[in-house]
């Protein structure tokens, strides 16, 4: 595809200043870094970086029946989610292939926000739409939106500066909206980096101002805007997995090893039978987190895992960490090789390089 | 971007510095600035034969491995092996410490296939 054809988010012209550099993503125009992925890295771990989110989805579940509807499409359970809370979920297709890895928000009694990835967002909405029960209604609000998200040890600072001192971010995993002149501003105390952070959603029009606002008064506090790089490269040292790379609709939730954001003992979602299956046989792959030892190459996505001679899996993710100076990743490796602490290696341009399967997260806040 | 105006350039963005029957090679700064934080250089292995556009280097930043080429037919005859303990060299200084090998050329017509650096500014602008 090129430049041409791909969409931009809001801040397009704000990236554009700040002589970002743009690349596809998702099928939008997005900023891979503006200075430098292992600054924008650091600035996250150490004081506050922030993040255009716009290209993500929203979609709007609404009705007397949408509570009860979604906890069949979606596989953790959303009878545990209060007005003002959000939970981590999977979307599966009938085989228990994940469609689409989310956030779904109880924003009303009866109305939830799914917060969903780019590049799935009209997949997600049509399979939904097919699948949609009568007493739901189901929209995509997702143009009507920007999003960014605040990330970092000093985003309680950033916010006080920005909001007043006597507004309290929301806890862990809640969302409240601090609607400004009628227009919702929803802030999520939710992230991508294992960083203390949020993602706020507000109309599109008001982007560029709260951008702007933001960057302002953040620079007391270091903030720095960051790109796509920094936010692969801060993923992967917590072992957040990225749709499309570790996620995909030939792998399902368990042997991802995310059982934990599916409840098997609700009586009826998509996809339980084969899950339930999975975990009753066990996964013969697992998606486990590594990490090079010595001197060596950075792994990358598609090399070859061999033990002892052996093919036994397959890199889904890999970088150099920007926080511990070392080769990192994630793989499917099949389940009698996935033990913490196995030695593996890493076959890259026909040579093999030693690498140990590590515990998640690979990196640990000191 | 900095583009010396002495240096050869090739359309994959090596430079070239003419040093008698040797080429020195490195990699523009326009190159190192789209790879951005390089983190790993696979230098080519001293004494082997490389024919012109064949890739015998890789540089990978965080983000991406990029291979290096030949820019002329040559054998390699150096290497910069400060660049194992410090690939960022190439990053902070593409055109001087952050060179990669030395080839000795077979043909020094074959440096005519190259551009100089008005053609290269032209092919990045």
């Amino acid at each position: 595809m090129s430049d041409g054809a791909q969409k931009t988010t809001p801040l397009y012209d704000e990236h554009m200043r700040r002589g970002a550099k743009m690349v596809p993503f998702g099928g939008w125009l997005m900023p891979v870094q503006y200075t430098s992925i292992v600054e924008e890295h650091r600035a996250v771990r150490k004081n506050i970086g922030m993040f255009d989110i716009s290209h993500m989805g929203q979609l709007i579940v609404d009705g007397t029946g949408a509570r009860d509807w979604l906890n069949t499409m979606l596989t953790n359970n959303i009878d545990k989610l209060d007005v003002g809370t959000g939970q981590y979920t999977f979307l599966l297709n009938d085989a228990g292939g994940i469609i689409d890895d989310l956030i779904a928000y109880r924003i009303g009694d009866e109305k939830f926000l799914l917060v969903v990835n780019a590049s799935r967002t009209d997949e997600d909405f049509s399979w939904l739409d097919r699948h949609r029960a009568n007493d739901v209604d189901l929209k995509n609000r997702s143009a009507d939106y920007g999003g960014v998200a605040i990330q970092g040890p000093r985003v309680v600072d950033l916010f006080h500066a920005v909001l007043g001192e006597r507004l309290d971010l929301p806890p862990r995993n809640h969302i409240v909206d601090l609607a400004r002149n009628g227009k919702e501003l929803l802030i999520a105390r939710t992230g991508y980096t294992g960083e203390d952070g949020v993602e706020v959603f507000f109309w599109a029009s008001e982007a560029t101002w709260f951008w702007n606002l933001v960057l302002e008064k953040g620079k007391q506090f270091g903030i720095e805007p960051c790109g796509l790089g920094a936010r692969d490269t801060l993923r992967l040292e917590m072992c957040y997995p990225l749709n499309g790379s570790d996620l995909s609709p030939e792998r399902n939730p368990i042997e991802a090893g995310l059982g934990f954001f599916v409840d098997l003992t609700k009586p009826n979602f998509t996809g339980r039978e084969v899950l339930l299956k999975t975990k009753e046989n066990g996964p013969a792959e697992k998606l486990v987190a590594f990490r090079m030892q010595g001197k060596g190459p950075p792994p990358r996505p598609h090399y070859s895992i061999f033990d002892n001679g052996e093919r036994v899996g397959e890199v889904t993710s890999g970088t150099v960490s920007p926080s511990l100076n070392y080769g990192i990743g994630m793989a499917y490796v099949s389940a009698s090789h996935a033990k913490i602490g196995s030695n593996i290696e890493i076959e890259i341009r026909g040579q093999k390089f030693p690498a140990t399967i590590e515990k998640k997260p690979l990196y640990k806040r000191s | 971007m900095n583009v010396p105006d002495d240096l050869l350039y090739t359309e994959t963005h090596e430079w070239v510095k003419r040093e008698g029957d040797n080429v020195r090679v490195g990699i523009t700064d326009h190159a190192q600035s789209e790879l951005t934080d390089v983190v790993y250089v696979e230098l080519p292995k001293m004494d082997r034969q490389a024919n012109a556009r064949e890739a015998i280097a890789v540089v990978e930043s965080v983000k991406a491995a990029s291979d290096i080429y030949a820019p002329v037919k040559g054998k390699v005859v150096e290497v910069n092996k400060a660049l194992e303990a410090n690939p960022g060299l190439i990053n902070r200084d593409p055109f001087g410490e952050g060179w990669i090998f030395v080839l000795q050329i077979d043909d020094a017509g074959d440096l005519k296939q190259l551009r100089d650096a008005a053609a290269y500014k032209k092919q990045i602008s």
